[in-house]
């Protein structure tokens, strides 16, 4: 059975002026309980690869730079 | 590398004891066990990352079961807790929490998490519960973790983070013998030899489906899906009242707690579409859910929670702990919606359901040392079956959990596995990254979860339960056959999924078992609308054998707190009377 890909509009956005991932940081990417940031090999910044969140809140939270906003997930707003 | 590749791999370690969860109980239990002795090694397993992982990884806003001495005693605690789960206790693991839970609390005060004094420096203990005084605020509750954590870096347990545990190992013998696990990460194997096992893997609570179709939208942190429980059953291990499920009044859609323990004390309560009070106490039991599910069904529905009565300065104090502490996003999505506590009620619902003894009185069996029915194997928090647990619960049966498991460690040699244990499970682990063709774990995990929802809720049909048995078999053939799973994040999912599945069919042998109506909604069977206390005043134990699930009949153990006859059945007068 082919496989499709499915749109979603994630949760967790990421300030990439604000974002330091390129100069080595990866605390959003460390803490999340359900592992789903990423650090994006073609910006070098971190980002929501996987829309699997909890809207727990420790990506926002322990950002050293104020980088991360967890919004709610479209369906339950 | 690029992350989530998959990679062959296969190592071994070994350690004393082996603790596998650092989320609340995880963390005391490897605390506990690495000071009974030092020159040991505790190994801390986590799926996530122990600064962040589990229920309370954003910290929690009070205790909700404090036995704290000139407000309660163990013996009234005890006593309450019985009478809520409908006479069902093993009393002993009870009274034991009530008693140590005090210096649990000091100990906690020492590490740094402040609870609510007042002006004379005394617990300010509030009364949520039907009968007694048990909960406790706590103001700087965001803090927990980061608490925890200085304490296990202090003690220098050993933390292996991105690591799910998939099986157990036992010896020839049946003593526990060691874990299997895979990184999450990159796939590969890490195998560990340990004289004793302790398990703090949290709730089942991706079991149901919320309502929101949102599958990560649970109440429980999404990482818990049941792994313990699936682990201890492959293991053959028993679990004790799993019928006995956990469904919790929450914040429709949000589906996170909102959280009447913290605003009831200031004057806040349930409400039904006529702002009134239906329910005697907000305390969560299945004899007060019953009462929410019938309200929210009647032309009296919605459910609300009602604060906009209070005055501003209690709804400012009741927001700053709601919006900062447990689920911080509450504000956010009230925020959303245009809700202000100050002029509109919360809108309520019931979640899907799970498993959790934090709550409920279901889960993994032990006894009063944390003891599971495999020599060497422990468990504690939401995961083990001492009821209403809680966090407070959590750490105090971890603490109970790591200083036994040590003794036991210290007196015991590693017990020696098969290795083609550890093939076998390798191979059935690695399967879905072996087909380049499939059904990815998303969807089997979704149509499990939706499966049940619509045969497994409460009210339970012995018919539909059935139809539902038939439909998880079909999606447990797709699950072992057809599943695919591309990268070690899809891989993760498929053995989540893995979890999920057995926990969706123990819930369903567990619940056919039990010919009989009990906990209120959280075992009413419609079929069987009676409580029935001739043959069913007993614990059910479900475990694996000869390849079968199975179930058995276990007798309450003899109370060490009598339960006076009029006060049995304390828990079954919830809603509020229309006359004197």
């Amino acid at each position: 059975m082919p496989l499709a890909s499915y749109q979603t509009s994630v949760p967790v956005v990421v300030d990439e002026a604000k974002c330091i991932a390129d100069k080595g940081c990866t605390v959003c990417v460390d803490v999340c309980p359900l592992d789903v940031l990423r650090i994006s090999d073609l910006t070098g910044k971190a980002y929501m690869a996987y829309d699997e969140c909890w809207y727990c809140m420790p990506c926002e939270a322990d950002c050293p730079t104020d980088a991360v906003k967890v919004n709610i997930p479209y369906l339950l707003r | 590398m690029a992350m989530d590749e998959i990679l062959d791999g296969m190592s071994e370690v070994s350690c004393d004891v082996l603790v596998i969860g650092g989320g609340t109980a995880g963390p005391m239990a490897a605390l506990k066990a690495k000071l009974k002795n030092p020159k040991a090694n505790v190994v801390l397993l986590e799926k996530a990352n122990v600064k962040r992982s589990g229920a309370i990884s954003m910290g929690m806003d009070g205790l909700n079961n404090a036995v704290i001495p000139g407000y309660a005693t163990p013996e009234q605690y005890t006593k309450e807790i019985t009478i809520a789960n409908d006479g069902i206790v093993d009393q002993k693991a009870v009274y034991k929490y009530a008693e140590n839970c005090y210096s649990i609390i000091e100990e906690l005060d020492s590490f740094g998490i402040r609870f609510l004094k007042n002006e004379n420096g005394d617990y300010a203990v509030k009364k949520v519960h039907h009968i007694g005084t048990y909960v406790l605020p706590m103001p700087n509750g965001e803090t927990v973790k980061k608490a925890l954590y200085r304490q296990l870096r202090r003690a220098r347990i050993l933390i292996s983070n991105r690591y799910m545990a998939t099986r157990l190992l036992t010896g020839a013998d049946g003593r526990i013998a060691g874990a299997i696990s895979v990184n999450t990460r990159t796939a590969e194997f890490l195998v560990i030899k340990a004289k004793a096992v302790i398990l703090c893997t949290g709730a089942a609570g991706r079991l149901g489906l919320p309502t929101s179709g949102y599958m990560f939208g649970t109440y429980e942190n999404a990482a818990n899906s049941g792994d313990g429980y699936a682990m201890a059953y492959h293991a053959g291990a028993a679990l004790a009242n799993l019928e006995c499920f956990q469904i919790n009044p929450l914040i429709k859609d949000y589906n996170g707690p909102a959280c009447a323990y913290v605003a009831g004390p200031y004057g806040a309560f349930t409400a039904n579409n006529e702002g009134a009070r239906f329910i005697e106490c907000d305390y969560w039991s299945g004899q007060m859910m019953l009462e929410f599910f019938n309200e929210l069904q009647s032309g009296k529905g919605p459910v609300f929670l009602k604060l906009n009565h209070l005055h501003e300065d209690t709804i400012s104090e009741i927001e700053t702990t709601l919006h900062k502490v447990e689920r911080p996003t509450r504000g956010l999505f009230h925020e959303g919606r245009g809700t202000d506590y100050r002029q509109q009620p919360i809108e309520m619902h019931i979640s899907e359901i799970g498993f959790c003894s934090g709550h409920s009185a279901s889960g993994v069996f032990v006894d009063e040392f944390a003891r599971t029915t495999i020599p060497g194997l422990y468990a504690a928090g939401d995961m083990a079956s001492v009821p209403h647990n809680y966090m407070l619960g959590a750490f105090t049966n971890g603490a109970v959990a790591g200083e036994h498991a040590m003794e036991f460690a210290d007196n015991t040699d590693f017990a020696a596995f098969d290795a083609a244990d550890v093939a076998r499970e390798r191979d059935r682990v690695m399967a879905p990254t072996k087909r380049d063709d499939g059904i990815p774990p998303n969807q089997v995990e979704y149509k499990t979860r939706r499966l049940v929802n619509d045969y497994l809720q409460p009210p339970k049909v012995t018919r539909k339960f059935e139809i539902g048995q038939r439909r998880l078999a079909e999606v447990r053939d797709d699950m072992e056959n057809r599943m695919v799973a591309r990268n070690s994040h899809e891989l993760l999912r498929a053995l989540e999924t893995h979890s999920i599945l057995d926990c969706a069919d123990m819930a369903a042998h567990a619940s056919l078992y039990r010919t009989e109506s009990r906990w209120g909604l959280y075992h009413l069977r419609t079929d069987y609308p009676e409580k029935n206390d001739d043959d069913w005043f007993c614990h059910t134990l479900l475990s694996k054998k000869d390849g079968r699930m199975s179930s058995e009949k276990r007798a309450v153990e003899p109370y060490i707190v009598p339960i006076a006859d009029d006060e049995k059945d304390l828990y079954d007068k919830q809603r509020v009377r229309t006359s004197a």
